[in-house]
């Protein structure tokens, strides 16, 4: 049986799919799962009959799951969350053995997709747009590994409810107004942005560092170099690391200077 | 001529960078779906790193750089040549809106030189975090340096709007303290640190509307320099347990003494000891979180210092042998979670999963743990590490190569 899907993130694709195998009693090593790469492909309808009987209900902790990882990049996901909710008819505590190999890869694509959703929190930079009318407007361009724009777009109409936004990214777009948050699942073309306040920024960034604790790695691994190309800050880090060393030299060898501030003096004078 | 906004952002950003803490968890949850702009969600998170490694979660500036203290490693002393600046509170409060809004921080960590007076900084600071929620309805997260001597009203106030409060012990012992600042007073600090304890408590205790306060809702922090004193990491150690237990911080920060421009004569001028920094935060964790006692975790060190080449953890496994192997299928929590290399999630997954399963070392792997590194300190199915543990060169399979050491 040949299932193929659009899989840009839409649970209710897989679900309503997933829903019809378990009816008709399909077992996972039966189903083939892909995607419609914009070819005209069409799932042909389903053969045989439903198996009576079957309950379809499942532990709230997969939902939470197979969400996630429906998001995931990798092609396997839809046969791999098939195969675990076939299994959960069975094994009804499976998700509570973190060690089965069906689960503990569930796991690690679920956690893929939510430190995605994580990072466009962190990493998504508007910037104003100039807009009529009373409220502000700002776009952003952001690049996820997963389809994640949709589900992580409601954190953004939490936070900044009282401005419209746009944020386009290469697997779809959400846009909020005041009333409503609206997401697609269509690619869009980068924008070409800028923003003054993104100098102050700049500004910011280059002076918290401490050149004197140079963890380049450290950075790399919390804000690895793909998110770089659209953060305004980051065409600072080389410059930052490679006159680090000499920074430092320099504050060591000056030695601290012979006389102090006038105002210092007058303070000592008072007490 | 009057520096410009960005001038002075540039030298009252740099005046911030040695305050270590940037966190923006552990509040409550809010959003701005009634109003206003911002939210706070549980988790913090860090917008950008530096390449010194720190996460960038929050505006980090001080209002002023002028000081009226001359604390010897601090780069604000009034003695120091550092060029100095101020912000108006519009300025702090437009700065912390336009960042904001362009998603570059979770709020504003505003911390302040002292001038004038403690009571004139503090009002000042507390100002900006009024107007920040009042006026323009900002729901982010703010933490608030507060100013030591500052009155019990003032820091009250604060408590209203920000998420954090906290005020530095600087230094880990007494002495220290009153050598290197001497308008500062250590028990001062504490007592301020136990007013703003019992505040939190009541404002936390259920009132009869069933409404609880806003009050301080992530609790107050403090930090230690290390390095630029002689105490040894069992009393910086044993400071910071003093300090959770009698006044339940949130965190105790560490921050490895960094030379700093126009730097005091009185101090080292090394490279900052961040192996040893890093070392006493693992040891925090433990105490905190994996139910060590700190005398279990400098025991025997000599002179009360942690083995810079090996995390406390193993270090305790390595010089408590007779404790090991763990069987996973069997030990109790508290045992589980002594085995280097288990984590405190890796532990609760174990627990759950040996209801169902018996575990041998390819289940370990699945849980993302290194089966080389807990392979001698373990016993699972299929697996008894007999030989590994009585091995004389076990140090050696964990200790890091030797390196040539780097000079400044």
């Amino acid at each position: 049986m040949r299932i193929v899907l659009k899989g840009r993130g839409d649970f209710e694709e897989w679900r309503d799919a997933a829903r019809d195998l378990l009816r008709h009693g399909i077992a996972p090593q039966h189903v083939d799962w892909g995607l419609n790469q914009g070819l005209f492909e069409e799932t042909p309808a389903m053969a045989g009959s439903i198996v009576p009987g079957r309950s379809l209900t499942v532990p709230k902790a997969f939902l939470d799951l197979a969400q996630a990882m429906i998001c995931h990049s990798d092609p396997a996901r839809f046969a791999l969350a098939y195969r675990l909710l076939w299994r959960l008819q069975g094994e009804r505590y499976l998700l509570e053995v973190p060690t089965d190999p069906d689960v503990a890869r569930a796991r690690r694509m679920e956690k893929s997709v939510r430190r995605d959703d994580h990072k466009m929190t962190a990493f998504v930079r508007f910037k104003e747009v100039v807009q009529d009318g009373p409220r502000r407007a700002f776009v952003a361009w952001f690049e996820p590994d997963h389809h994640i724009v949709a589900r992580t777009a409601p954190f953004f109409q939490r936070r900044f409810t009282d401005m419209d936004w746009v944020i386009a990214t290469p697997m779809g777009s959400c846009a909020w107004d005041g009333e409503a948050l609206t997401c697609d699942d269509e690619p869009a073309a980068k924008p070409d942005l800028s923003d003054e306040t993104d100098e102050l920024w700049r500004t910011y960034f280059a002076n918290i560092f401490n050149p004197a604790r140079l963890k380049v790695k450290m950075m790399q691994t919390e804000m690895p170099k793909k998110y770089w190309k659209n953060l305004p800050e980051a065409e600072l880090i080389p410059g930052l690391i490679g006159g680090a060393e000499q920074r430092v030299r320099d504050m060591a060898d000056r030695m601290a200077s012979e006389t102090v501030p006038r105002f210092h003096e007058r303070l000592q004078a008072r007490t | 001529m009057k520096k410009t906004l960005k001038q002075r952002l540039a030298i009252l950003s740099d005046a911030a960078k040695y305050d270590a803490s940037c966190a923006s968890s552990g509040t409550s949850k809010r959003d701005s779906t009634k109003g206003g702009i911002g939210s706070t969600e549980g988790s913090g998170i860090c917008h950008a790193y530096a390449p010194d490694g720190r996460c960038i979660s929050l505006l980090k500036i001080l209002m002023t750089n002028f000081c009226i203290y001359d604390c010897a490693y601090c780069i604000n002393r009034s003695s120091s040549n550092v060029e100095r600046a101020r912000f108006s509170p519009e300025e702090v409060v437009w700065l912390t809106l336009e960042f904001y809004r362009r998603n570059y921080i979770e709020g504003l960590f505003l911390s302040s030189g002292i001038i004038r007076n403690s009571d004139y900084t503090m009002e000042q600071m507390v100002r900006i975090a009024r107007d920040l929620r009042v006026k323009h309805g900002f729901n982010g997260y703010i933490h608030l340096k507060t100013i030591p001597e500052a009155s019990a009203k003032l820091i009250e106030e604060a408590g209203l709007f920000a998420d954090r409060l906290s005020i530095n012990i600087e230094l880990p012992t007494d002495a220290g303290v009153e050598k290197f600042a001497p308008q500062k007073h250590p028990k001062n600090i504490r007592r301020s640190m136990g007013e703003l304890k019992t505040a939190i408590d009541e404002a936390s205790e259920p009132t009869r509307t069933g409404r609880k306060k806003h009050f301080v809702p992530a609790g107050q922090s403090t930090q230690m320099i290390i390095g630029a004193d002689a105490a040894s990491d069992a009393t910086v150690l044993g400071t910071s347990a003093g300090l959770y237990d009698s006044y339940r911080l949130r965190r105790v920060y560490y921050s490895a003494f960094s030379p700093i421009p126009d730097s005091s004569k009185n101090l080292p001028l090394i490279k900052p000891p961040l192996m040893r920094e890093h070392r006493l935060y693992q040891a925090d964790w433990l105490y905190r979180f994996y139910g060590f006692e700190i005398g279990e975790i400098t025991a025997g060190r000599p002179g009360g210092m942690l083995d810079l080449q090996l995390d406390p953890k193993l270090a305790w496994a390595l010089a408590n042998r007779e404790s090991f192997p763990v069987d996973v299928n069997r030990a109790e929590r508290e045992m589980l979670l002594r085995v280097p290399g288990f984590g405190t999630k890796t532990v609760d997954a174990i627990l759950v999963a040996r209801a169902h399963r018996r575990l041998g070392l390819d289940d370990l792997g699945r849980l993302r743990v290194s089966v080389k590194k807990i392979k001698p300190f373990v016993v699972a199915n299929g697996w008894t590490p007999v030989q590994l543990i009585d091995r004389v060169d076990l140090r050696d399979m964990f200790a890091p190569a030797p390196q040539q050491m780097e000079l400044l």
